[in-house]
């Protein structure tokens, strides 16, 4: 393919990028951006250019070998639940914007050793770069079919390289706090990630089913090919050790490789994300995997005997087949694969950089004293040009050293180098005995093993001289042959170098913590970073710190920094959080921390602690004085907890008293209305018995008829204060809990037949028509009385509101599981919707509160309620087209 | 001959002030609520009113008002005539711009007398 036609192809994609990464930018609050399978799939940043294609390189030159970089990740992921949750804790609680920051910050603000971790990523990860950048240029040479040019001018992979470093510098330094999450460039990796594993699974599946018949067919050609059963069996226990290594080996580097730490910590916006990439991150990896053997010894099998570079076969087979459009989408994979690696690496490398080398060194300028010294504006240039010469540097690497080793083997250094920073790492999470000095010196006498072991090694390999070092060993003396270190012989020099570096690493680390101790600091923080848990919402509080400090030089030094106005908010959460009166003109060590916080993400924890305790006079305090502050503060701690607990439970029971009372206030004046009501209703009786008898006793010449009707009225409006007084007696038993009720198995149909028998002549007075519709019967458990009484209430009420003519009254009863349901309804006016709820209130005054008067007695379906939820069973009114219809359930099988 | 209008949902009660007014010679109209006696009220002129205040749809005190708010009633003489006793039922009633306000139970005696004072007979 014709170079400039791949270089507009590249453009436009990385037009899409920019415009992907400016639009995520904008939007940061959108859910497409902030979601865990964005952040599962930024994650997967791990399977870099070596991914895409080394592993087929590997896996078609020496077999199963590329799998445990893949099964490390996919073996400790899990363990993610509580490791990774309580780095992000520690991450966030204290502002850490790196790796780098992280140790440095557990080791008492190590600014010596901040700069260590600093320098071990760079020598790790630069080579990494320059690999990335070498698998873009030589696959563009591939796919252009041209040759790689001698002067480094001339080659359009130049200036590629180029344009990612403006693509980095540009997006990676938008905001002066490290720690701020950048969801331009999150959201642009978790696109790539998506994409290159897309276009790997295509070209998998191409080779696999278009250009072989499946994976027999592979099977079965390769497995005929010399050398094909020695390179896929696993060879005893020594190679199993080696797997074993290498396990280890990718284990920890899903945690330290500083774009891992930046994508799964830094960028990590919520702590329920981990939930979602546990499981999508680990079948992302395996996804990857599914086609590289295929691919491998496909490639194996269409160039047997041909000299090619076999990490290309991916490219090379679709090209040997004249499919463009393939090798054109493959190219793109990988050239995803390989940036989103660039750009947050260099971004992560830069951030180090500056916050922890140049800043704390005073190499931007003095920290301390005057406004001339660094500013904001200084420093992110810095990055800016840092992120810059760092990709451009890389470039440089690889065109001048040509890293002749294949993309895997630069990989592996670049991890076993990485490792260095475990013992100190894991350490910092579990163990509060590790020391600063513990760490600087594993550090550095690890990486002075992995020198030996693997970089030496490697030099002289590639200077070609006719050294007997790695034959021979250093000096002759065998036992000190780099590969086979006091004759260790069977492990491979990956995992042997890694043995060897990690073993005297951890061994240093562990003792010197175990024989000096560390400084106040160091323990100050191992008892914050073990236990994080406990100092998750009040972390400042947990801080030791003894001197005298102004509050008005602390916010001196942070305007300068975050400038006036975020200060100022800053320290207005500050003494909202504490309760601090916000004219106090002392610092004490709360605010000492939250400042020094502010500043980590924008200068890094060595330079904030620096910049800090120039400005306060801070008293030396010795490590015994410490602890006990420490475990007072830790008492204090508690008794805080505990006050907190009290007050919160105060706060608690007085919301549950403030309930209680509304709860009273509201039943007395339910009390008042009813005992309003009542009154009211049993004067009305009273009224008409006294209006009839008066007329009676003044008027001697009321007329016979009329005189007899008077009399029946008396008759009639006694028996109805009676049957109110006995329902209100009623309903006060139910109330009060004092019913006793007689629960048997009894027949609904039955009950209903013998409930209705009273009021049939009343039905029959208003011609009206009753319908029971039901099986032959129904059991459900229940005292018949008063079941024949609700339904008596029923029926009747259903009478009262059937029109004048062609009234209907339905009877249903539906047998349920575990229920029989029983609806009455008539076609009378209906109920209001609005009264569907509290119709079956006490003397119900209907919804607008004004005194209209409640049909009937307005007990009726109180009593009905009552009576049916004695039985635990439901009442409530059923949404008809015509006229109303009230439903209940009395269950058929005892209630616990 | 006077006109009477009598509002009131319990016909027991309904029937002793009927038989009572007519006894004494008022031309007597009955309403069971207070839509009922609007409508009456539409082709009728009662010189007093009788009315109840706890009734279905349309209760006494919105009835009075609807009274109150149509100047060819403005002579007629409405009394309330309700079980509702406490004191702020009553303010609330005269307020509104009743004539008077009896309690019931109530004497017969006292209506009548109340309504021929009314009426200043």
């Amino acid at each position: 393919m014709n170079s400039i036609a791949l270089i507009l192809i590249l453009l436009v994609y990385l037009a899409l990028l920019f415009f992907v990464a400016h639009w995520a930018e904008k939007g940061n609050k959108n859910k497409w951006i902030v979601n865990p399978y964005i952040y599962s799939f930024s994650l997967a940043i791990y399977c870099t250019a070596w991914t895409y294609y080394g592993s087929i390189g590997v896996a078609s030159k020496s077999g199963l070998d590329y799998l445990p970089i893949y099964l490390g990740p996919i073996i400790i992921i899990p363990s993610w639940i509580i490791i990774l949750k309580k780095i992000i804790r520690i991450a966030k609680v204290n502002k850490v914007s790196s790796i780098a920051d992280f140790i440095s910050l557990r080791y008492g603000n190590s600014r010596f050793l901040g700069a260590i971790v600093t320098i071990v990523c760079l020598i790790g990860v630069l080579p990494y770069i320059g690999l990335q950048l070498k698998a873009i240029s030589e696959t563009f040479h591939v796919v252009t079919k041209t040759p790689l040019s001698s002067i480094v001018f001339e080659d359009t992979t130049t200036y590629i390289a180029i344009a990612l470093a403006l693509f980095a510098s540009y997006y990676g330094t938008r905001y002066v706090d490290a720690s701020e999450k950048r969801k331009g460039i999150v959201t642009v990796v978790a696109m790539e990630s998506i994409i290159k594993l897309l276009f790997f699974l295509i070209i998998g599946i191409y080779i696999t089913f278009y250009v072989f018949d499946g994976f027999d067919d592979i099977y079965q050609q390769a497995s005929k090919l010399e050398n094909y059963d020695k390179l896929n069996s696993i060879g005893g226990l020594p190679q199993a050790i080696n797997w074993f290594m290498l396990a280890i080996l990718s284990m920890s580097a899903i945690f330290l490789l500083p774009r891992q730490f930046h994508v799964t910590v830094v960028e990590n916006n919520r702590e329920s994300h981990i939930n979602t990439a546990i499981w999508l991150f680990p079948l992302y990896l395996l996804l990857f995997n599914i086609f590289v053997y295929p691919v491998a010894w496909g490639g194996n099998i269409l160039f047997n005997g041909q000299q090619v570079n076999t990490d290309f076969y991916s490219l090379l087979i679709p090209q040997l087949f004249n499919n463009q459009t393939l090798t054109v989408m493959v190219f793109l994979g990988g050239f995803s694969a390989a940036i989103s690696m660039i750009v947050v690496a260099s971004i992560t490398l830069s951030t180090m950089l500056t916050n922890n080398v140049l800043i704390p060194y005073n190499l931007l300028g003095k920290l301390k004293g005057n406004e001339e010294s660094i500013s904001i504006k200084k420093i992110i240039n810095t990055r800016k040009i840092v992120i810059f010469l760092l990709i451009i540097f890389s470039h440089f690497i690889y065109r001048l050293f040509g890293l002749d080793y294949s993309l895997v083997s630069i990989g592996m250094v670049a991890f076993v180098i990485i490792a260095q920073l475990a013992p100190s790492f894991f350490g910092s999470l579990f163990w509060r005995r590790g020391s600063r000095l513990g760490a600087i010196w594993g550090i550095i006498l690890g990486l002075l093993v992995c020198f030996y072991t693997l970089l030496l090694p490697y030099a002289i390999g590639i200077a070609n001289t006719n050294s007997t070092f790695i034959s021979e060993g250093l000096f002759g003396h065998h036992l000190l042959k780099p590969f086979q270190l006091f004759g260790l012989d069977y492990l491979k020099p990956v995992p042997h170098a890694l043995f060897w570096s990690l073993l005297v690493n951890f061994m240093v680390y562990f003792s010197v913590s175990v024989s000096f101790k560390g400084n106040y600091r160091e323990r100050n923080y191992a008892e914050m970073f073990v236990d994080i848990n406990k100092y998750m919402t009040n972390h400042e509080n947990a801080f030791v710190w003894k001197g005298t400090a102004y509050t008005s030089d602390i916010e001196k030094v942070l305007v300068k920094f975050l400038g006036e106005e975020r200060t100022k908010r800053a320290m207005n959460i500050f003494n909202l959080k504490y309760n601090v009166d916000k004219n106090q003109e002392l610092a004490d060590s709360r605010l000492i921390k939250f400042a020094e916080n502010l500043l980590t993400g924008h200068i890094g924890t060595a330079s904030a602690k620096i910049l800090i305790s120039s400005v306060v006079k801070e008293e030396k305090i010795t490590l015994p004085e410490v602890l006990k502050i420490f475990e007072e503060s830790k008492e204090n701690i508690i008794i805080n907890k505990k006050l907190t607990e009290t007050s919160n439970e105060l706060k608690k029971a007085t919301h549950e008293l403030q309930l209680a009372n509304e709860n009273l206030i509201k039943k007395d004046k339910q009390k008042d209305e009813f005992l309003d009501t009542v009154t009211h209703e049993l004067r009305t009786p009273i009224t008409a018995i006294r209006a009839a008898s008066e007329i009676l006793h003044d008027d001697d010449e009321v007329p016979e008829q009329l005189k007899k009707q008077f009399l029946q009225n008396i008759i009639s409006e006694s028996d109805r204060l009676n049957r109110l007084i006995d329902k209100i007696l009623d309903l006060e038993k139910f109330e009060t809990g004092k019913q006793k009720i007689n629960v048997q198995k009894n027949n609904v149909v039955t009950t209903i037949e013998q409930a209705l028998e009273p009021l049939y002549q009343l039905i029959k007075n208003k011609n009206i028509a009753t319908y029971v519709e039901s099986a032959e019967e129904a059991f459900a458990l229940y005292d018949e009385e008063r079941i024949i009484q609700v339904m008596n209430n029923l029926v009747s009420n259903a009478v009262k509101f059937c029109p004048e003519t062609d009234g209907l009254i339905t009877i249903q009863v539906i047998d349920k599981e575990d229920v029989v349901q029983i609806n009455v309804s008539d076609n009378g006016k209906g109920i209001d919707k609005n009264d569907f709820e509290n119709i079956f209130d006490k003397f119900y005054q209907s919804s607008n509160q004004n005194f209209k008067k409640p049909i009937g007695s307005g007990l009726g379906l109180a009593i009905c309620k009552q009576i049916v939820e004695y039985h635990k069973g439901k009442i409530w009114v059923q949404d008809s087209v015509k006229g109303a219809c009230i439903v209940f359930t009395l269950p058929k099988h005892k209630q616990p | 001959m006077k006109k009477i209008l009598i509002v009131d949902d319990e016909p027991n009660i309904v029937m002793s002030l009927e038989y009572t007014f007519k006894r004494q010679n008022f031309e007597v109209f009955i309403a069971r609520d207070g839509m009922e006696a609007l409508e009456i009220l539409k082709n009728q002129l009662p010189d007093v009113i009788i009315l109840d205040i706890m009734m279905p749809l349309v209760d006494g005190f919105e009835t009075l008002q609807k009274i109150k708010s149509n100047k060819q009633l403005s002579h007629c003489k409405v009394m309330f005539l309700s079980a509702k006793n406490k004191e702020s039922d009553i303010e609330k009633g005269l307020s509104l711009g009743a004539d008077a306000y009896l309690t019931k139970p109530f004497s017969i005696k006292k209506v009548v007398d109340q309504v021929n004072e009314l009426l200043g007979l």
